[in-house]
């Protein structure tokens, strides 16, 4: 029971040595008053086959559907080994890597993670990663004001565009410090933060602007455009992107019409190698300037060199860290999402550069396909003009949610209805698409939508 | 030296060739009309630097740099406050079956009932477990989970309109983030001193306790790696003034089943479920930090939780559930494949084994306490009993052999042990915090002895062997100082 390996001979020989006469004893030091009555709430224990019939049942309740839904979580494919390896016990069950020499593996990993991710985004530097996308835009905005030397205001500027679970996240973790995040509103026509809706900032001090590229209705923004507005004004440019995307689309370390890029890069790393699984363990990823590195929260590694002078690795800058500067710390974080980075280096050798360019390619290209199919479907069309990456908003003549009850009935996530997130879209569905979508797939959706909305209809 | 040769491992990126790579596992190329359609001045135009390397490169680079790890599958680990025990392989096994994997967090509710009764039973059976009426899993650390629970504080006192109460206190010898988090979360910090036996001074908490206190962080057993006896009393103090407390939940797994937060008085608590319910480290993540609450905190939990309605159906509780929440801390619901690693845990041990674990982790944290005195080690706290861990100080042998609890931690890496938590709590000189965990048996117990034993012999008869270790490591002891001053972060090829 509980994992515990003691013999009745043991407990008789280590309560002697301590001088005691039973286990009960050790915790005479509780007021008696305070001591557990009973656990009745906590059912009895399950042995391993118990519990694998148990959880297998569950997961049997939840299906295996084919799923449309992107919205910041996306399905790609991910081959065997990231998490054979990444499961092994030596990365799985160690703990952050305060004793360098014996957690080489670990450092050696995460540096090898963060020149990746450096390269990937064309920044400087990586810090070990954060929680997840969300949490790394609060972060983000916080080490904006650090580090922006320029602006005094604490004001944040957030397109509506951005994921609006970020925004929220952002306000709920940033707010507390003082800082505000403003709305900036997107063109309707096309779905995108137009420059011209940054005017009535002309003149103001504002801290940041908040880029997702591609933005949450999966158009892509004119980000020469808004970073050069930003720059132009002393504003930080803090760029989110989907890591995917970036085997394609311009790193954001490139934007800006000088080629100056974004200050602060973040974003979730889930599709590299990590799955869905219903939201988490995510990591956030965090990449910026040299100018900036002393001002970034989190974890970060860097190669020296040891006694006798070889290559090693350890944590470093440790002077931001709670641990050190207590109350004046650049975060409280003290971890990192360390097995998800695992997966996710090994994911990258893996893809390599061709690999990655192939999955977004591929991804953009079944999204496509995907629209085309069902703005032929009749009462559906495109929500936006404009190029998107691998999702997209469609509208329908109708509500959304009754039609993706009936979808799911037939084992399709159809997309993610955005009546609650935008109400002023109407009737409006994101879907997606990425590699693992096939022809058949989508044909599948097309079929099963045309039912849905006649059934929906004689309903 | 040959050790240390063999276990060098090149940068992967010293693997790539151009043109190689784990073509298997890519979809197929397509013609470039296929992104035809996206605007020229958005697209990339250099690669970037990834490593190209086949599939058996790939397994065979992180294989080798998994074996440069130690690891609790590999090597007794008691980092003191971290809760190194076993991490059952049936948690990870079963957290990882397909559909659990492959469910997106936006599904709808009638494609999650598994995993959302899952998420249900966990939150009630913390509840049982801490003796707090509300739980919310959506944390994803430790310190996310004290964000949000002085993130709670506030939202509580400011919903009174009390808000001038924006003071924390913190013991000396708490954890680094505590403070941290009380600044994230808008509040001033106020450091009150313990006495000689590790407890609190309540002269100096009724002198700091006012009405501008929002409330107490506590850990306890405290980071001292002892029960703090006038709980009760400090509570009283504490809410007679208006303040709320706060639990640190780092040393749960002292308590566990034997004592409940709650009925200490706690308004708030995180708990770390990468520790206490064993849910892996990871190398530094991810964890779990739940937050339970009382029940006027119950209104500010943060989003989303998992409620239960009739017919045994589960659904989300979001924003209009719950209007004064403090808000989402996560994208989704947190990090959630550790939840459910830990409500397997939770199931397999059952209430039987909850209590298990904090008889056993005392009784082992006491046992090598009491060796390792009888051994002529100085116990931080000699008067006192263990916890589930417990402080040793070496400023002995620093005086009288130069001999540091630096290099005693080094050397234990030679003998195949992780070392202790070294130097904090930072009150304590020249300290090792040892936290043996209950899984680990009598045997590894008695053979760390031995090697403390064996080091102290050398400390006295060869000390530049301890002071220079570890030997048997992949590196030597790093150089830490030209780390940050020669910031080299990332790998860049030498052209």
């Amino acid at each position: 029971m509980a994992f515990i390996p003691h013999t009745p001979a043991d407990v008789e020989a280590m309560l002697s040595a301590i001088g005691v006469s039973s286990i009960e004893q050790l915790f005479d030091e509780i007021p008696a008053s305070l001591r557990v009555k009973s656990l009745d709430g906590v059912p009895v224990g399950l042995n391993e086959m118990q519990i694998g019939r148990l959880m297998s049942e569950r997961a049997r309740a939840d299906g295996r559907p084919l799923c449309f839904i992107g919205a910041g979580a996306y399905e790609h494919h991910i081959p065997s080994a990231v998490w054979a390896i990444t499961t092994r016990g030596e990365f799985y069950s160690a703990y952050t890597p305060y004793q360098a020499e014996a957690s080489q593996g670990t450092l050696q990993l995460i540096y090898e993670y963060q020149s990746m991710m450096a390269s990937l985004t064309a920044m400087d530097v990586s810090n070990a990663s954060l929680y997840d996308g969300a949490s790394a835009v609060a972060e983000a905005s916080l080490m904006a004001v650090r580090a922006n030397r320029k602006s005094k205001s604490l004001r944040v500027l957030v397109p509506r565009a951005v994921n609006p679970l970020y925004r929220r996240v952002a306000v709920a973790t940033a707010g507390n410090q003082g800082l505000r995040f403003e709305d900036v509103p997107y063109s309707p026509d096309r779905g995108v933060t137009p420059v011209d809706a940054l005017k009535k900032y002309e003149g103001e001090d504002i801290t940041a602007l908040v880029i997702q590229q591609p933005n949450f209705f999966g158009q892509l923004e004119d980000v020469d455009a808004l970073t050069d507005w930003a720059h132009a004004r002393g504003i930080f440019v803090i760029a989110v992107v989907n890591p995917t995307s970036l085997a394609l689309l311009r790193p954001p370390g490139e934007w800006g019409s000088n080629g100056k890029g974004a200050d602060i890069v973040v974003g979730d790393g889930q599709p590299l190698g990590v799955p869905l699984s219903s939201g988490g363990p995510y990591f956030g990823f965090m990449t910026t300037r040299m100018e900036y590195v002393r001002q970034m929260p989190g974890r970060i590694v860097g190669r020296t060199v040891d006694l006798s002078g070889r290559d090693g690795f350890t944590l470093t800058l440790q002077a931001r860290e709670q641990h050190i500067r207590r109350a004046k710390a650049t975060s409280n974080i003290c971890t990192n999402q360390g097995l998800l980075v695992t997966a996710a280096t090994i994911y990258m050798s893996l893809m390599g550069p061709a690999g990655l360019e192939r999955t977004a390619a591929a991804s953009h290209s079944r999204a496509r396909e995907l629209v085309v199919a069902l703005t032929a479907v009749k009462g559906v069309r495109r929500a936006f003009a404009g190029p998107f990456f691998h999702e997209s908003v469609l509208l329908f003549d109708r509500p959304v949610a009754p039609i993706l009850t009936s979808l799911a009935g037939q084992g399709i996530l159809g997309g993610l209805d955005l009546a609650e997130l935008y109400p002023e879209l109407g009737y409006a569905l994101l879907v997606c698409a990425t590699e693992t979508k096939t022809q058949s797939d989508i044909n599948s959706y097309v079929t099963a939508l045309g039912e849905a909305v006649q059934a929906v209809r004689a309903a | 030296m040959r050790a240390q040769e063999k276990s060098h491992e090149k940068v992967i990126f010293e693997y790539s060739h151009p043109g190689r790579g784990a073509t298997d596992q890519w979809p197929q190329e397509l013609p470039a009309a296929a992104t035809a359609d996206l605007p020229q001045q958005l697209l990339r135009t250099r690669r970037p630097l990834l490593p190209e390397v086949s599939e058996l490169e790939t397994v065979r680079h992180f294989t080798r740099l998994s074996h440069l790890n130690f690891s609790i599958d590999t090597h007794f680990y008691p980092l003191g406050s971290c809760t190194m025990k076993y991490n059952p392989k049936a948690c990870n096994q079963y957290a990882m079956l397909p559909e659990f994997l492959g469910r997106h967090p936006l599904a709808p509710e009638s494609h999650g009932q598994g995993f959302l009764a899952c998420m249900y039973e966990l939150q009630e059976m913390l509840k049982e477990v801490t003796g707090m009426q509300g739980v919310a899993l959506s944390p994803m650390a430790g310190a996310h989970g004290e964000f949000a629970g002085v993130a709670m504080i506030r939202a509580y006192h400011r919903s009174r309109g009390d808000l001038a109460r924006n003071e924390i206190i913190v013991p000396e010898a708490a954890h680094g983030t505590n403070p941290a988090t009380a600044t994230m979360c808008g509040c001033v910090v106020r450091e009150i001193p313990v006495d000689d036996e590790g407890d609190i001074r309540l002269d100096a908490l009724r002198a700091a306790v006012g009405p501008n206190t929002a409330g107490i962080m506590l850990t306890n057993p405290s980071t001292l790696g002892v029960f703090e006896r006038r709980i009760e009393e400090v509570a009283r103090i504490v809410h007679t003034a208006g303040g709320l407390l706060y639990y640190d939940g780092a040393n749960l797994n002292a308590i566990l089943g034997k004592v409940r937060p709650g009925d200490m008085g706690f308004d708030v608590i995180h708990m770390n479920l990468h520790k206490t319910f064993s849910t892996p480290h990871g190398g530094g993540g991810p964890g779990a930090g739940a937050v339970g609450v009382s029940a006027r905190l119950r209104p500010f939990l943060p989003i989303p939780l998992v409620g239960m309605e009739e017919g045994n159906r589960y659904r989300w509780l979001a924003e209009k559930d719950l209007p004064q929440s403090i808000g989402r801390l996560s994208g989704f619901m947190g990090n959630a494949g550790v939840l459910l690693r830990a409500y397997i845990y939770m199931r397999m041990l059952g209430r039987e084994g909850m209590s298990q674990v904090g008889e056993y982790a005392t009784l082992n944290a006491n046992y090598l306490l009491s060796r390792l005195k009888n051994a002529g080690f100085d116990a931080a706290y000699p008067s006192r009993r263990a916890s589930h861990e417990f402080i040793i100080t070496l400023k002995r042998q620093a005086r009288e052999l130069d001999v540091t609890t630096m290099d005693f931690a080094k050397r234990l890496l030679d003998h195949g042990f992780h070392a202790p938590t070294t130097y904090f709590p930072l009150l304590v000189p020249e300290c090792l915090l040892i936290e043996p965990t209950e899984t680990e048996s009598k045997d590894i117990l008695d053979a760390f002895v031995s090697a403390m034993v064996q080091i102290q012999q050398e400390a006295e008869q060869e000390p530049e062997r301890v002071t220079s270790a570890p030997h048997t490591m992949p590196v030597r002891r790093l150089d830490d100082v030209r780390a940050a001053k020669q910031l080299d972060l990332r790998w860049k090829p030498t052209a």
